[in-house]
């Protein structure tokens, strides 16, 4: 097992030069690592015996992982059964077989991102304020535009002061076009010239970018779905994904999130940024076990190649350090 | 915000209520429960585990005050605690320095730093006559310079331009030579979301505190972060000595564990709350009334400041003399009340912190929809001035006109009418001789919930 220290130098020594992708979520998701490995760590010590202090610290750790009530009790109560029946003899088996069940957790969230066979695929991206719309959307254009797709942005973030400028300079750097209109505009007419744009001219994605918006807000709700109204009148499938992006960062909220978008325009599919930071996103666990969208992907920093497809045996890994 | 702790801890605490002795057995059951509520609520594990042994300490020692039954002892001391926890009472900026007072934003990307500058440099400005400049030293997110720009111009803040291109320092430099030179009383720098693990960026933050040398360094987190808020909030104030905290993004359904949590790991006080989109969504921060609120005892004590400030008190003046001269409430004052009810944030919000309103059962509550109150508006601006002032000449190819106007159906339009009628009604009733008594002899009937300690 690789203490967290060892992954610390290791950024250190790459100074100047980018750590690789896992490694930086690896480096990221330490920290959660160094919270839930506190528990398990100790486990390992000396193969000690499984006593109730043990069970303990690792609910604590869970719990500060945001995994949540529910999600923590159920992981909790199928370790401790396994305990109770001496299949779990010592700590090292306990820490196993909490790996195992973490990655059949998440395991049902892997999907890969495909939008091939629909042309111009319309991709919506919403949630929250703040989570990171934009900049994922310049990092998946990249991502798309590298397996040679021709990408088309539309400039949906009509509200926030400045939103259209920030995605037409990401265009910019990439030389993806930008459909937009000035600030004030009805959003739902900017995605509909994309995607008349991009059957015209030939795209093969349209990315549309909404304004981040609460999700207990009635009104901009029902602009989500006004959005979505008008887009299907030029493609009966269209949006043909609807991505909810969430901040790595939010805690049991996250539920809710997922919950009433896709109430409102039908979520087919997450996001989670941030994963660079302290924040452990350890909330997708009580994700997986009430719903059944994908995550496709996950990011780890600022630059448009920190993007990557989520993989759940590389998330829980990178999470309990087992390499 | 806040609903979801409410109704667990509400529930949790009517269980114990009842109780005629705090035993050692009941507390600790009770405390499970609290510790769920609390953990469920996003609150820190170690600010959680801190909350119940002290609830538990005092509950076991308490002397129980013979107003009180030992139940209700029991809650007070949660909400003391709660309250105890969050601070005392609202902490106002200190800006008494020579101007301009620097204040310092900081936070990770997408707390809603920039978004918080523009509303808390329209506060200033607005409520206490200051002059307030702003300042960008974000040269890395693409475009967040502009959306200070456009943000500072909405509210009538000076912005003082900055480019990608420079370096933050000289930004910070060059922004108080001008502030000053403009005579600013304040000075509101917004910085670049960072994480509290990025050295790099952390150093950045302490050399721009060093320059600027503020006296208020305020940190902006977001109300629906988890467990993480309380370690990025250490990590900021050990880099930085905080002054305050503002808690954005807390009008959704987040259950608010961030504001305990930040709180009762810094020690500085949460001094506002961002409440919504516009530029006028930020509030002073109350622990003690936000305690209150919590525990589904209601906070009217702001929703009589927000009335103070939000109603326009011409109107209200003018309307009370028509009805007492015996006039009719006619359709167009009508608008008048359902506008005042806009700008106090609507019917839900107002329900929201009158004591007992939030144990409403849900259903309840979303009967009371505030479309509902935009519909009736708009079928009301259907009409013409005359069938405002004349509702009785509104026949039935009116309606169909007033419904096409509003997007509404008949019966819709029906419907305000008849709510019209209901209201004009009870206007008359207040009126006549002893009517206001007699309706307020009414309301007293509406008292505090039981179990709940005033």
């Amino acid at each position: 097992m690789i203490r967290v220290s060892d992954v610390d130098k290791d950024l250190l020594e790459d100074d100047g030069e980018r750590p690789r992708f896992w490694g930086r979520l690896r480096a990221g998701l330490g920290r959660t690592r160094s919270q839930l490995a506190a528990g398990v760590g100790n486990l390992l010590l000396g193969d000690k015996e499984i006593d109730d202090g043990v069970l303990e610290d690792l609910e604590a750790s869970l719990l500060q992982t945001d995994v949540g009530i529910d999600a923590t009790r159920e992981i909790m109560q199928a370790l401790t059964s396994r305990v109770k029946r001496k299949e779990l003899n010592d700590t090292m088996a306990l820490h196993t077989a909490l790996a195992t069940l973490l990655k059949e957790m998440l395991r049902p969230l892997e999907k890969t991102f495909s939008v091939a066979g629909k042309k111009p695929a319309v991709v919506f991206f919403v949630g929250v304020n703040g989570v990171g719309k934009t900049t994922t959307i310049g990092k998946l254009a990249k991502y798309l535009q590298d397996t040679g797709a021709r990408v088309l942005l539309a400039a949906g973030d009509t509200f926030r002061a400045a939103a259209v400028e920030q995605l037409q300079r990401w265009g910019e750097r990439n030389e993806v076009s930008v459909i937009a209109q000035p600030q004030g505009a009805d959003s739902a007419s900017v995605v509909y010239d994309a995607v008349e744009s991009a059957k015209a001219r030939n795209f093969d994605v349209v990315l549309a970018d909404t304004a981040g918006r609460l999700q207990t807000n009635t009104n901009l709700m029902d602009e989500l779905k006004k959005i979505k109204r008008v887009v299907n009148r030029l493609d009966p499938a269209a949006p043909h994904e609807v991505l909810l992006v969430l901040d790595a960062g939010v805690g049991q909220n996250a539920l809710s999130q997922v919950e009433q978008f896709d109430e409102a325009v039908g979520v087919t599919g997450l996001i989670i940024t941030k994963l660079d930071g302290t924040a452990k996103a350890g909330v997708i666990f009580a994700i997986a076990r009430r719903f059944c969208q994908p995550v496709y992907f996950i990011g780890v920093g600022e630059h448009l190649e920190d993007l990557s497809p989520f993989n759940a045996d590389s998330f829980v890994d990178a999470l309990l350090a087992i390499d | 915000m806040f609903e979801h702790l409410s109704e667990r801890l509400i529930r949790t605490l009517r269980g114990i209520s009842g109780k005629a002795r705090l035993s050692e057995e009941n507390v600790s059951a009770a405390l499970r429960d609290v510790r769920m509520a609390l953990l469920e609520a996003d609150v820190a594990l170690s600010v959680v585990k801190d909350f119940t042994e002290q609830v538990k300490i005092r509950a076991l020692g308490q002397v129980v005050s013979s107003a009180l039954n030992p139940g209700e002892a029991f809650i007070k001391i949660v909400h003391d605690q709660l309250v105890s926890v969050m601070g005392e009472a609202n902490d106002a900026l200190n800006l008494s320095t020579t101007p301009p007072a620097v204040i310092l934003m900081a936070g990770l990307q997408g707390a809603g730093k920039t978004t918080t500058v523009a509303k808390l440099a329209r506060l200033l400005k607005e409520r206490h006559q200051k002059k307030v400049a702003v300042v960008s030293v974000d040269v890395y997110r693409p475009a967040a310079i502009e959306q200070l720009e456009v943000l500072a111009d909405e509210v009538g803040a000076i912005f003082l331009p900055s480019n990608a291109q420079e370096e933050p320092l000289v930004i910070a430099r060059r922004a108080v030579l001008e502030a000053r030179r403009q005579f600013a009383d304040v000075l509101l720098v917004d910085t670049a979301g960072r994480l509290a693990i990025d050295e790099k960026m952390m150093d950045e933050i302490k050399l721009l505190h060093g320059v600027l040398e503020p006296i208020e360094t305020l940190f902006v987190v977001d109300a629906m972060t988890g467990q993480d808020a309380a370690i990025t909030a250490k990590a900021f104030n050990d880099a930085l000595d905080l002054t305050g905290v503002i808690l954005a993004k807390a009008d959704g359904d987040a259950r608010g564990g961030a504001a305990l949590s930040v709180r009762s790991i810094t020690g500085k006080p949460i001094k506002f709350i961002g409440m919504g989109e516009k530029t006028d969504a930020l509030e002073p921060f109350h622990p003690d009334r936000l305690a209150s609120r919590i525990l589904g005892m209601g906070d009217v004590l702001t929703l009589i400041e927000e009335a103070e400030r939000k109603v326009d008190k011409k109107k209200a003046q003018k309307l009370a003399r028509k009805i007492q001269q015996g006039k009719k409430f006619d359709l167009a004052d009508f608008r008048d009340q359902l506008q005042q009810m806009d700008n106090m944030g609507g019917i839900g919000n107002m329900l929201e912190k009158m004591p007992g309103m939030s144990q409403l059962p849900a259903a309840a509550q979303s009967q009371v929809n505030e479309g509902m109150f935009e519909q009736m508006g708009t079928i009301i601006d259907s009409m013409t001035p005359n069938e405002r002032r004349f509702p009785d000449v509104i026949n039935g190819s009116r309606k169909q006109r007033i419904a096409k106007g509003s997007g509404t159906q008949i019966p819709d339009v029906n419907r305000l009418l008849k709510q019209h009628k209901q209201m004009q009604k009870m206007m008359k009733k207040v009126t006549k001789k002893g009517g206001m008594r007699k309706m307020m002899r009414g309301m007293q009937g509406m008292r505090q919930p039981a179990g709940f300690p005033r």
